[in-house]
């Protein structure tokens, strides 16, 4: 009696499940529109963003911090989803706020990418942005873009700020020339970590000649245990200071307890690190969300492949700590940052790096994604090496002498 | 209901009695009245917390979890994997065989589909690709389990530890193998597998991407309810978990009894991460089990290893876990607090339990106490 009750009540709720299927249409939308009374195209516009963890990681508070400032900014109506992983559930969730009246949809990891296409196939009326990807270019949608920003000019520019910490150390007799070793956390020997910690070397050593690079390598871009054991890895082989591109705030809580100065990314570390915080540099996403927004209220298209740049405002510096930074370094960085807006100065100027103890004269990076990575675009010209600008994901993949590669099993 | 009486010396204030088969309309209704306690205690944290409307917020959940068609799907689908991984460990648990591997089983499993996939995917015609992936699947699952079972059967290992561990081992595998299949090159991410030919998916049912894993989960449940119930195998491994002793007295082979039993059970986890990966995911990575082969263990037991309740459980869960990521999107709360919000809940269902099991007995009597004792026995029922 009682099985057959359970029976009974467990086949009622699965049929009562997929029966009302069709019955009630989704309502989502009803709430947005109650409060506006009269019609806008900007404010009648809902946005959802989706993010692989929530505000725990530096990477996704940077994008949903910029998230709420553009949509405040602008008036518009946005929905956060959080902790979404790279699987169905990021198509589910795009399709879900889709079909929930947003008429932009943003996704902020790398995984995502397939089930954003996935979801704009289906969605044609949507918009589905997505930053970091590659596949935009190619893909042949008018409702997929890719946005990335011209980070390695920041990281150029944090470099510089670090290689103005080692002359300070040197001059003081801290550390012999020699011993100006940087030690870098890496995610993956993927190319948008290679570009971004070689630009960050020639930042450095631009500033100081006898810089040289250790960088160890975590095998995830969010695992705060691993980047705190690389990060103290790295201090015990010697490395004065620290930079990392990883998403915990791992390394930086690792510098802090053993004093060692640390140039931080995707925001300011201040609060975990007050002592050993210098700079950090990061992408700031509210110029391409209000682009975005503002494109689609306008009803002109957005672009397939955007790249921020220092001069939209999407490459930014966050507050400099004075009291870890070496004298003069706002001077410096000001100086090098006028010169790459001016265009005379290049970050990958072949010049001033060498592979294999050649200087680089022509490089074929994999710029159109295929599934074997074919090499298809000559990246090398006019005397340097041209990063997004083919494409706004970043394809410097290079091994430049002077950066040691502790472990590159990932 | 035991009688009591007569006790004089050193009664304690109040002492615990198991029940002896609670009707059942009493056990549903303790049940309810626990969840309608927790929905009472939850919307005292909400106001407190968050000054939030607590209907407000439960609306809320029904909606995140049903609101649309898409949703019902969804949770449909959330559902039937989180049945599948607790089918497969309940005959381990009916034997009282600690299995807390299943997560790792599930990871091996989905493992060896993405690799028959990715390898042969487009090499080999679906009719051997198929049988291919979902031998192989099964294969991995059953290796994984029957491994710590193989250690205990022989030299009685602890498997709690062992099965742990080998979740570990399947993780950092996971892990290697998403690198090694990354794509792009370096990313770490295996993406879509197959995305543009589609082989080695499951099949879609009319427009349905889900329906075909719901209906082989459905047939597992039945499955296992018959094979638990009704089936030699399934009386042997009850044995096996209430005495072993007993057990090798009536003369079964406890040893061969474990082992076969550890590879059901391992065989059904990689079944499930053969739905996972070719009935949804379409890839693979080592946070692809999302820990249902832990949360699996709380529907098995919540259920008491009925396959049939197992349904009921799962729906709970899921529901509880759409709902509350549904409240914090909503109401722009952090995570943490739909996770607070679940956990009482559960912490209700779960003591809810305990009176079904147990009746709390006070002391009867001292006659100025005695209002104040009925009012908690009442309490005490209600939780």
């Amino acid at each position: 009696m009682k099985k057959l009750l359970a029976i009974v009540l467990s086949i009622a709720l699965l049929l009562g499940l997929a029966a009302c299927g069709a019955n009630k249409p989704a309502d989502d939308t009803t709430a947005a529109s109650e409060n506006q009374t009269e019609a806008n195209p900007v404010t009648d516009r809902k946005v959802g963003f989706i993010f692989l963890h929530d505000e725990n990681s530096t990477y996704d508070k940077n994008f949903i911090d910029a998230a709420k400032e553009a949509c405040d900014n602008l008036g518009v109506e946005y929905v956060l989803k959080t902790n979404i992983p790279e699987d169905k559930e990021c198509y589910e969730t795009a399709a879900d706020l889709a079909e929930s009246g947003c008429s932009i949809v943003f996704a902020d990891s790398f995984g995502h990418e397939d089930y954003m296409i996935q979801a704009a196939k289906e969605y044609p009326e949507v918009q589905f942005c997505h930053a970091t990807g590659t596949q935009a270019h190619t893909a042949g949608l008018d409702n997929f873009n890719n946005a990335f920003a011209s980070i390695y000019e920041g990281r150029y520019l944090a470099g510089v700020a670090a290689g103005m910490k080692l002359n300070e150390m040197i001059e003081s007799g801290k550390i012999k020339a020699e011993d100006a070793k940087i030690g870098y956390i890496g995610a993956y020997t993927y190319a948008e970590v290679i570009s971004g910690y070689t630009s960050f070397f020639l930042g450095a050593r631009s500033v100081c000649e006898s810089a040289t690079m250790a960088v160890q390598f975590t095998g995830s871009w969010y695992d705060e245990t691993a980047e705190k054991e690389a990060a103290n890895t790295l201090i015990e082989r010697g490395c004065v200071l620290i930079s990392q591109h990883a998403d915990s705030m791992g390394a930086p809580t690792a510098c802090e307890n053993a004093g060692v100065p640390d140039v931080s990314y995707n925001g300011s570390t201040k609060s975990v690190a007050p002592n050993t915080y210098i700079i950090s540099s990061k992408i700031n996403w509210v110029p391409y969300f209000e682009y975005i927004i503002n494109q689609v209220a306008n009803g002109q298209p957005i672009d397939t492949d955007w790249t921020g740049t220092i001069a939209t405002g999407s490459v930014q510096l966050t507050e400099l700590n004075e009291d870890v930074a070496a004298e003069g370094t706002k001077e410096a960085i000001e100086e090098a940052q006028a010169k790459l807006e001016a265009g005379t100065l290049h970050v990958y100027d072949t010049a001033t790096f060498t592979v294999d103890g050649k200087e680089l004269t022509e490089y074929k990076a994999d710029v159109d994604s295929d599934p074997d990575y074919t090499p298809d675009t000559n990246v090398v010209s006019d005397g340097y090496f041209h990063e997004s600008e083919f494409r706004s994901a970043p394809y410097f993949d290079l091994e430049i002498d002077g950066i040691e590669r502790l472990n590159a099993k990932f | 209901m035991s009688n009591n009486t007569g006790k004089k010396a050193h009664e304690p204030l109040f002492h615990i009695i198991k029940r002896n088969g609670l009707p059942f309309w009493k056990s549903w209704l303790i049940r309810i009245l626990s969840v309608i306690a927790a929905l009472i205690v939850c919307g005292i944290v909400i106001v407190f917390v968050t000054g939030e409307n607590p209907l407000e917020m439960y609306k809320t959940m029904f909606e995140g979890a049903f609101g649309t068609e898409r949703r019902r799907w969804g949770l449909m689908q959330d559902l039937a994997m989180l049945l599948c991984v607790s089918l497969a460990v309940t005959p381990a648990f009916k034997m009282k065989f600690w299995n807390i591997g299943a997560e790792g089983q599930v990871l091996i499993g989905g493992l060896a589909t993405a690799a028959c996939m990715i390898l042969f995917g487009e090499k080999l015609s679906p009719y051997i690709l198929y049988p291919l992936m979902i031998c192989s699947s099964i294969i991995a699952g059953a290796v994984w389990a029957v491994i710590p079972a193989f250690f205990k059967a022989k030299w009685n290992t602890n498997e709690t530890l062992f099965t742990l561990m080998m979740n570990y081992i399947a993780i950092q595998i996971l892990s290697y193998f998403s690198y090694i299949w990354s794509n792009p090159k370096g990313s770490g991410k295996i993406g879509i597998i197959n995305a543009s030919s589609s082989a080695g998916w499951l099949p879609y049912i009319g427009n349905n991407k889900y329906l075909f894993n719901i209906l082989i989960v459905l047939a597992l449940t039945i499955f296992m309810y018959i094979y638990l119930k009704y089936s030699k195998h399934g009386y042997e491994l009850s044995v096996v978990g209430e005495s072993e002793n007993t057990a090798r007295y009536i003369g079964i082979n406890v040893k061969k009894v474990i082992i076969r039993t550890m590879l059901l059970s391992g065989a059904i986890c990689g079944i499930a991460g053969l739905l996972l990966v070719a009935g949804a995911n379409h890839t693979v990575s080592s946070n692809a089990a999302d820990g249902r082969g832990f949360t699996a263990i709380m529907v098995s037991w919540l259920a008491k290893f009925n396959p049939i309740y197992m349904i009921l459980t799962s729906l709970l869960l899921v529901f509880l876990d759409k709902g509350a990521t549904e409240i914090s999107t909503t109401f722009s709360l952090n995570d943490s607090f739909s996770e607070i919000i679940t956990g009482i809940i559960i912490f209700f269902i779960i003591g809810s339990e305990f009176f079904i099991n147990y009746k709390i007995k006070f002391r009867e009597k001292e006659v100025i106490t005695k209002p104040e004792t009925q009012e908690t026995v009442k309490e005490g029922n209600e939780q």
